[in-house]
């Protein structure tokens, strides 16, 4: 069926409406979850994906904690009623135990987990919904769920998907495109602008490759852009909130000063 | 129990010969430890060694019934299993280790997701029979580098392997023996070649991601290296330039010409590694050729 769908139009426009580099409406959500110790919900256009952080905490296995720094552990659920076809995932399933080592691994450098010795940071990355690049969603959330539980970070980590359509490079995919297209899951560390992750399993011209790597690196530039002032916001809200309890205070000074 | 991590010394002299651009096993930065096929006496029967790694792949394959969303593909499946008897890293319990999870979805994707096989010139009456061929890859021994070791074995098992010439006449299959007409190879789509490079941070700041001199990259890490590296990329590439697998994720990050100047010696080394399989595979048909007079 997909077939029949124009990936890219001679107009130039995709079959969401969007231009080649166009990238879908994002929202980044820093709203706490009661119980979680940071947590953050991130949409990239359809898809959508939780993440929810606990710790720096005492293990609960002791065979898992290490001397010199903090276990980072990982676990994706995957919703069953995220896709189109519903399937039911087992918990074993490789391809989100390779997801959530993914996951784990990307961050295990950025996070300063020499800082937390012999502790645990648990990251569970719930998907709700998928329409492509539910890596990148998933990248992108751990990186606003982690800021937003206080865990030092070296940098942020911001994802993008990129595709090619007859050498025609294409950013941020739906799951149409995906299907289609070979494409790549590029993550930059913004401040360095060097890339952390690269992912791709489809067959891919290594010209092609060179351009979509260049073109994702920019892209997740303006990814980061987006996040940071979620986050500053975020922040602002809490320091505000801060001095708003201090200036209650106050006025309870300045209220007894004209009482007496 | 798995064995204790690199000593410190160990850590520190290699890391003080890798500023000098040398290597413990005396190869050059971006060489392969000296690739060998040995064919079995059946078709489809490799052991290949990179080093001290070894890895032994078996394909067979039978006549099942389609799968009924796919009525004309045939059906590959991949098995493969690290156990204790590689590397006394690796134990047998229940639940499959990160490296046993990392080479089956590697295995997953450079055979079958990049479809190196032609599924459909697999499927013998379309809706009823199919052949499913199913590729067992043993791990013999670890020596570093099992990744790529498994998949070139993999890939060079399907080379080498022939299927029995069938014969469909309206809906009668007839499967001709070895013995009575050659059997023919499978339709191969492309060859990838898997290469891994280790990664190592630039001294001074083993720690610090952030600084800005370039990485170190190693082609084809030993045991050790691979164990202190701090970061892999893994790439899996044809002869015909196109990249089929490419996974980093976390480790040293790199910039984007560094990950480019890697694709370029991967092109490089797959052009070879091709070369080499090609004529190995060739070489060992035309022992195989019995003449019949």
């Amino acid at each position: 069926m997909s077939s029949r769908i124009e990936i890219l139009n001679d107009g130039g426009f995709r079959s969401d409406g969007r231009r080649q580099y166009e990238l879908r409406e994002m929202t980044f959500d820093m709203a706490e979850q009661a119980g979680a110790d940071g947590s953050a919900s991130v949409a990239h256009g359809l898809t959508q994906v939780r993440v929810s952080v606990f710790g720096p905490r005492e293990a609960k296995m002791r065979s898992q904690t290490i001397h010199d720094r903090a276990n980072i552990n990982v676990e994706v659920g995957i919703a069953p009623f995220s896709t189109g076809d519903r399937r039911k995932r087992s918990k074993g399933d490789k391809r989100i135990l390779e997801f959530a080592s993914t996951i784990k691994s990307t961050f295990e450098p950025v996070i300063q987990t020499a800082l937390y010795p012999r502790s645990q940071i648990d990251i569970f990355v719930h998907v709700l919904q998928q329409d492509g690049g539910v890596l990148q969603a998933c990248i992108n959330a751990t990186t606003l769920a982690l800021a937003n539980a206080g865990v030092p970070l070296l940098d942020f980590v911001c994802a993008v998907t990129g595709g090619v359509h007859a050498a025609a490079p294409m950013l941020d995919l739906t799951t149409l495109e995906e299907n289609d297209l070979p494409h790549v899951t590029v993550a930059v560390m913004p401040r360095t602008g060097r890339v952390t992750l690269v992912s791709m399993e489809t067959r891919l011209h290594v010209d092609r490759f060179e351009e979509i790597l260049r073109l994702a690196g920019q892209a997740g530039g303006v990814i980061h852009k987006e996040m940071r002032a979620v986050v500053r916001e975020r922040t602002k809200g809490l320091v505000d909130a801060m001095g708003a309890g201090v200036r209650t205070s106050d006025f309870a000074e300045d209220a007894m000063v004209a009482d007496s | 129990m798995r064995p204790p991590s690199p000593s410190i010394p160990e850590k520190e002299f290699l890391f003080s010969t890798l500023e000098k651009s040398l290597r413990l096993d005396g190869r050059g930065l971006i060489e392969m430890r000296p690739l060998e096929l040995t064919f079995g006496e059946e078709l489809g029967h490799v052991d290949c060694t990179l080093g001290k790694t070894r890895v032994l792949a078996q394909v067979d394959a039978k006549m099942v019934r389609p799968l009924p969303e796919r009525p004309f593909e045939g059906i590959i499946s991949v098995h493969s299993e690290i156990s204790p008897m590689a590397s006394p890293e690796y134990e047998s319990t229940g639940r499959p280790s990160d490296e046993e999870v990392a080479l089956s979805r590697m295995l997953d994707k450079v055979i079958r997701r990049s479809d190196a096989v032609d599924r459909e010139a697999l499927c013998i009456l379309a809706g009823q029979r199919v052949w499913h061929l199913r590729l067992t890859i043993h791990c013999l021994s670890d020596a570093g580098n099992l990744l790529d070791c498994a998949c070139m074995a993999g890939m060079v098992a399907l080379r080498h392997f022939r299927r029995p010439d069938v014969e469909v006449i309206g809906d009668e299959v007839t499967v001709h023996p070895p013995s009575s007409r050659a059997p023919v190879p499978l339709s191969l789509h492309h060859t990838p070649f898997s290469l891994t490079f280790a990664l190592f941070a630039p001294s001074s700041s083993h720690t610090n991601i952030s600084s800005q001199t370039a990485p170190i990259t190693l082609l084809d890490p030993s045991l050790l290296e691979q164990r202190l590296a701090s970061g892999t990329l893994s790439l899996a590439l044809n002869a015909q330039r196109e990249l089929c697998v490419v996974h980093k994720a976390g480790g040293v990050p790199l910039t984007p010409e560094e990950v480019l100047s890697a694709v370029n010696i991967a092109v490089q080394k797959a052009k070879e590694l091709e070369k080499m399989v090609d004529a190995r595979v060739r070489e060992d048909w035309a022992m195989k050729k019995i003449e019949v007079r």
